[in-house]
C-alpha cells in the first residue's frame, strides 16, 4: 500500500446556473439537506408555540389574549381557549413534531447532507427523486397548516387519530380539518418512502472504494437503519390512512362498528374495528420512535468518539444493537395496546418483546459511557448536548420499564408519566442529538462556527428546561392524572393533591426552556454571517471523510477525486501515531513517524 | 467545565428521582388486594429503574470529571471489551425480561378470568359501565338478577333508557341505569365495560387498573373492594371536547348499605 492517499476519479457534476436552480429546485442532496433543515426549524418553532399556548390554556384557563382572537377567531371566541381549541393545538403539536420536525431534521436534513459525503459519494444516487421528497414533504406541511384555517378547525382526535372519534362527522366538530390532517400525513408517508428509498440504494451502491459496511460511520448506519424502517413502517400507516379517509368521505366501515349511537342518533354504519386503526397505527407508530432516535444514536457516537479522541466502543455492538432495534421495533406496537381491549394474552408476548427491545438500547448507553471512558473529553458545546443526550436518554428510558409491563401500564397508561416519558426519550433525546449535529458540522455546512458561550448557556437552560418541564409529569403521572385534559380543575382526586401545583411549574420551566430556544435561533442566524471563520477543512480533527473537503463543500463534494478509504470511522488515539487521530482515507504508513509524545 | 457538568447531571438526576421517591406524589389509596400486589411490583421496578438510573447518571458524570481534558495522559486506543458487552446484554436480558415476568401473575389476575369467563365467585355482582360523549351509564340487573336484551334502536336518553333497554321484556323491566356507582365492600365485583359512540376509558386510580370502554367490544374487569370510600372514574381515554369533564363516582359501601341504595333506585324507576 503506498504511502500517500489514493483518489478514484469520477465524472465532474456540472453546476446548476442561476439562484432559482441552484437554491429553491435544487438536486444537490446538500442544498435539500438544508431544505428540510428550514423546513423543521419553521415547523418546531410553530410546535412549540402550540405548546405554550396548551401550557397557557391549562394554567389560566379564562386568560385572554387579542393576537389569539385575531390569529383563530372561532377556537379562542374574544380571546379565551375553548377547549375544542385546546385539543386542536395538541393534535396539532404533536402531529407537528412527530412527523415535521422528528422525521424530517434528523434523516431529510442531517442524513441528506452528510450521508453521501460520509460515504464518499458525489451525490444522492437519485437527486431528482431526492427532490421529489422535499417538495411532497412541503407540501405535506402546508396541507397540515391549512388545517387551522377551515371551517371547523384542525382536528381534535389527538396526533393517535383514533377511530371513531376521528372517523364520525357526528361525534366532533363537524369540518374537512381532519380530512386534511389525514391527506397530509398521506403524502407525508409517500415522500418518506421515496427518501428513505433513495437512502438505502445510496448507501448499498454509492460506496468509495474502500468503504466496508463495517468501516462507515455509526452515522451512516443510524441513516441506513432508519430508511429500512420507515421503507416498511410508512407504507402501513399510509393504508390505514385511505381507509379513513374513505371511512370519513365515502361511508366505508373500516374503523366503525354497528350500533353506534351518537347524541341520541343511531349511526348507519356496521362491520369495521376501531381496534383494526390502532394495530395499522401503531405497526407504523412504534417503528416511528426509532425513525426519530436512531439518526440521533448515530450523531451520539460519532460526537462522543470525535470529542474524547477514543474509538467508538464496541463498534460492533453498536451496529448490531441498532440493527436490533429495527428488528425488534416491529413487533412491540402492542405495547401501545395493553389497555386497548385488544386480548390481555397478546399483551403478555407484547410485553417480553418490549422489554428485550430495553437491551439494545443498554448496550448502547453502556458503549457511549464506555467510549468516553479513558478518553481526554473536549467539552465543545457539540460534546455537551452529546453529554446531555445519555443523560436524558437514560432518563426518559428507564421509566419505559414500568409501561412494559402490562400490570403496571394499567395504572399509567394514557397519564402524564406517559406523555413525560415519551418526551424524554423521543422528543429531547432527537433535539439534543439534533442540537449536537448542528453545532458539530455548522463550520461544515457554512464556513463558520456557532457562537460557543451562547451555545453552552443554550445547552444549560435547556437541560434545566427539559427535567423542569417533563420531570413533574411523570409525578402527576403518579397522582392517577389523565393526560388531553382541557381543564385540569375538575377532578377532585388531582385537584386535592396539589396538581395545580405542578401544572404551574410546568408551565414556568417551560417558559424557561421556550426562551432558551429563542437563543439558539438567534446565535444560529447570527452566527450564519458573523460566526467565527472555520479555520480549515477539519476544526474538530475529526476522522470521517466531510472533514476532508472544503467548507462548505463544493457542488459535487469532492470535485471529482474522491478519496479511497483506508481504515474504520474511528481511529483516535492510535498508538504510534504522529497526533491523535487518523482521517479515514490516510494511509497506514503514517503511523510509522515517530511519536512526538508518551502513549500508553 | 468538566466539574460544573458532572455536578449537574448529578443534581438533575437527584431531583427526578429524590421527589418521586420523598414526595407527596405517591399512588392514592389502594383498596384491592389487586392494586396491592400490582404496587408491590411498581415498588420492585421502581428500586431496580432506579438504581439502574442513578448508576448510569454517577457513571456519566464521573467519566466527564475523571476524563477532561485537563488529564495528562493521552486518551487509551481502547476499541471495546466483549466481556462487558456480554456482561450487559445477557444482565440486561435477564433483568428486564425477568421484570416482565415478575408481574405476570398481576396481569393475569386482573384480565385472564373476566376475559375467558371463568368461574369466579358465583355471589358476585356484575354492573355494566357503558361509556357515552361525556358521561357514564352503570347499569345493574335489578332484583331478578338477570340483565334484559338490549337494542341500539331503544337508545333514548331522554327517558332515562341511555344504554337501549328492553323494558317490556320481562328481564329487562327491572333494570337499574344510574349516573354513579355503587358497590358493596368485600365482595367480588365484575365489570363489564361498553361504549355507545367513541373510545373511553375506566380508570380509578384506588383499583389500579383501566381499560378502554370500545364500541362494538365487551371488556371485563374483576376485583374485590375491600375499603369504603368515595372515589372517582375520570375517563383516560380521549373521547371529544368534553373529555376533561367525563367522570363519575364510585361509592363502595358496607352490604347493608348497598342493599339499601339498590332498593331506593327500584323505587325510583317505578
Amino acid at each position: 500500500m503506498s504511502q500517500t492517499v489514493e483518489y478514484t476519479e469520477v465524472e465532474r457534476h456540472t453546476e446548476p446556473k442561476g439562484f432559482v436552480n441552484h437554491w429553491i429546485f435544487s438536486t444537490d442532496h446538500k442544498v435539500i439537506g438544508i431544505q428540510y433543515l428550514i423546513l423543521a426549524v419553521v415547523a418546531a418553532f410553530t410546535g412549540m408555540a402550540l405548546s405554550m399556548l396548551m401550557r397557557i390554556r391549562l394554567v389560566w384557563p379564562d386568560r385572554s389574549y387579542a393576537f389569539l382572537e385575531t390569529l383563530f377567531p372561532v377556537g379562542a371566541p374574544d380571546g379565551v381557549m375553548t377547549p375544542e381549541f385546546y385539543l386542536a393545538i395538541l393534535t396539532m403539536h404533536g402531529t407537528i413534531m412527530v412527523f415535521m420536525v422528528l422525521t424530517t431534521a434528523p434523516q431529510g436534513g442531517f442524513g441528506n447532507y452528510f450521508l453521501p459525503i460520509q460515504i464518499g459519494a458525489p451525490d444522492m444516487a437519485f437527486p431528482r427523486l431526492n427532490m421529489l421528497a422535499f417538495w411532497l414533504t412541503l407540501l405535506s406541511f402546508l396541507t397540515l397548516m391549512a388545517a387551522f384555517f377551515v371551517q371547523g378547525g384542525a382536528p381534535g382526535s389527538g396526533w393517535t387519530a383514533y377511530p371513531p372519534l376521528s372517523a364520525l362527522q357526528e361525534a366532533t366538530t363537524a369540518g374537512i380539518g381532519q380530512d386534511l390532517w389525514i391527506v397530509s400525513i398521506a403524502i407525508f408517508c409517500i415522500a418518506a418512502m421515496l427518501s428513505a428509498l433513495n437512502f438505502i440504494v445510496t448507501t448499498l451502491e454509492m460506496r468509495t472504494e474502500g468503504m466496508a459496511l463495517m468501516r462507515m460511520p455509526l452515522t451512516v448506519w443510524g441513516w441506513f437503519t432508519t430508511a429500512v424502517i420507515g421503507l416498511l413502517a410508512f407504507g402501513v400507516l399510509l393504508a390505514g390512512g385511505i381507509l379513513l379517509l374513505m371511512d370519513r368521505n365515502l361511508d366505508t366501515s373500516f374503523f366503525i362498528p354497528g350500533g353506534l349511537v351518537v347524541s341520541d342518533r343511531l349511526i348507519d354504519r356496521e362491520g369495521g374495528s376501531p381496534l383494526l386503526w390502532q394495530h395499522l397505527f401503531w405497526f407504523f407508530g412504534h417503528p416511528e420512535v426509532y425513525i426519530a432516535i436512531l439518526p440521533g444514536m448515530g450523531i451520539i457516537s460519532h460526537v462522543l468518539a470525535t470529542f474524547s479522541r477514543k474509538p467508538v466502543f464496541g463498534y460492533r455492538a453498536m451496529v448490531y444493537a441498532m440493527m436490533a432495534i429495527a428488528g425488534l421495533g416491529f413487533v412491540v406496537w402492542g405495547h401501545h395496546m395493553f389497555v386497548s381491549g385488544m386480548s390481555p394474552y397478546s399483551a403478555v408476548a407484547f410485553s417480553v418483546l418490549t422489554m428485550a427491545i430495553g437491551v439494545p438500547s443498554a448496550i448502547k448507553t453502556f458503549n457511549w459511557i464506555g467510549t468516553m471512558w479513558g478518553g481526554r473529553l473536549r467539552l465543545d458545546s457539540p460534546m455537551l448536548y452529546a453529554i446531555g443526550f445519555v443523560s436524558i436518554f437514560v432518563a426518559g428510558g428507564i421509566t419505559g420499564l414500568f409501561l412494559g409491563q402490562p400490570a403496571l401500564d394499567m395504572y399509567f397508561h394514557d397519564t402524564y408519566f406517559v406523555v413525560g416519558h415519551f418526551h424524554l426519550i423521543m422528543g429531547v433525546a432527537a433535539v439534543l442529538s439534533m442540537f449536537a449535529g448542528l453545532t458539530f458540522w455548522f463550520p461544515k455546512m457554512f464556513g463558520r462556527f456557532m457562537n460557543e458561550p451562547l451555545n453552552k448557556l443554550h445547552f444549560w437552560l435547556t437541560m434545566f428546561g427539559v427535567y423542569g418541564v417533563f420531570g413533574p409529569m411523570h409525578f402527576l403521572g403518579t397522582l392517577g392524572h389523565p393526560r388531553r385534559y382541557a381543564d385540569i380543575t375538575g377532578v377532585n382526586y388531582l385537584a386535592e393533591r396539589g396538581s395545580a401545583e405542578l401544572h404551574y411549574f410546568i408551565t414556568i420551566a417551560a417558559m424557561i426552556l421556550i426562551t432558551a430556544q429563542f437563543i439558539f435561533l438567534a446565535n444560529l442566524l447570527w452566527s450564519l454571517f458573523a460566526g467565527k471563520k472555520a479555520p480549515e477543512n477539519n476544526p474538530w480533527e475529526a476522522t470521517s471523510l466531510e472533514w476532508a473537503i472544503p467548507s462548505p463543500p463544493p457542488y459535487d463534494n469532492f470535485a471529482g477525486r474522491v478519496p479511497v478509504v483506508r481504515r474504520g470511522a474511528y481511529d483516535y488515539s492510535l498508538p504510534g501515531s504522529a497526533k491523535d487521530f487518523l482521517m479515514q482515507h490516510e494511509p497506514d504508513e503514517m503511523t510509522q513517524e515517530p511519536a512526538t509524545r508518551d502513549v500508553r | 467545565m468538566a466539574l460544573f457538568t458532572a455536578l449537574v447531571i448529578w443534581l438533575l438526576a437527584l431531583a427526578l428521582l429524590l421527589p418521586a421517591w420523598l414526595g407527596p406524589w405517591g399512588f392514592p389509596e389502594a383498596i384491592t388486594p389487586l392494586a396491592r400486589q400490582i404496587d408491590s411490583r411498581m415498588t420492585l421496578t421502581f428500586i431496580l429503574s432506579g438504581v439502574i438510573f442513578l448508576l448510569s447518571q454517577f457513571a456519566l458524570g464521573y467519566a466527564v470529571l475523571r476524563f477532561s481534558r485537563k488529564r495528562k495522559e493521552a486518551a487509551s486506543y481502547v476499541t471495546g471489551n466483549d466481556r462487558w458487552e456480554m456482561l450487559w446484554t445477557t444482565g440486561g436480558l435477564a433483568l428486564f425480561i425477568g421484570l416482565s415476568l415478575a408481574s405476570y401473575s398481576a396481569w393475569a389476575e386482573a384480565r385472564f378470568d373476566a376475559e375467558r369467563h371463568a368461574e369466579g365467585d358465583p355471589n358476585r355482582l356484575i354492573v355494566e359501565v357503558v361509556g357515552q360523549q361525556f358521561v357514564w351509564n352503570m347499569r345493574y340487573a335489578g332484583p331478578n338478577g338477570e340483565f334484559g336484551p338490549t337494542d341500539p334502536q331503544l337508545i333514548d336518553d331522554s327517558m332515562g333508557n341511555a344504554v337501549g333497554v328492553d323494558r317490556s321484556h320481562p328481564m329487562g323491566a327491572d333494570d337499574l341505569i344510574v349516573p354513579r356507582m355503587a358497590l358493596p365492600v368485600g365482595r367480588e365485583i365484575e365489570i363489564v365495560l361498553k361504549s355507545k359512540d367513541v373510545l373511553h376509558n375506566f380508570f380509578v386510580p384506588e383499583l389500579r387498573i383501566k381499560l378502554d370502554a370500545v364500541p362494538g367490544l365487551e371488556g371485563r374487569l374483576r376485583f374485590t373492594p375491600d375499603k369504603t370510600g368515595t372515589y372517582e372514574i375520570a375517563c383516560s381515554e380521549l373521547c371529544g371536547l368534553g373529555h376533561y369533564r367525563m367522570r363519575a363516582f364510585m361509592d363502595v359501601m358496607q352490604p347493608a348499605a348497598f342493599e339499601t341504595w339498590l332498593l331506593e333506585q327500584a323505587q325510583y324507576l317505578q
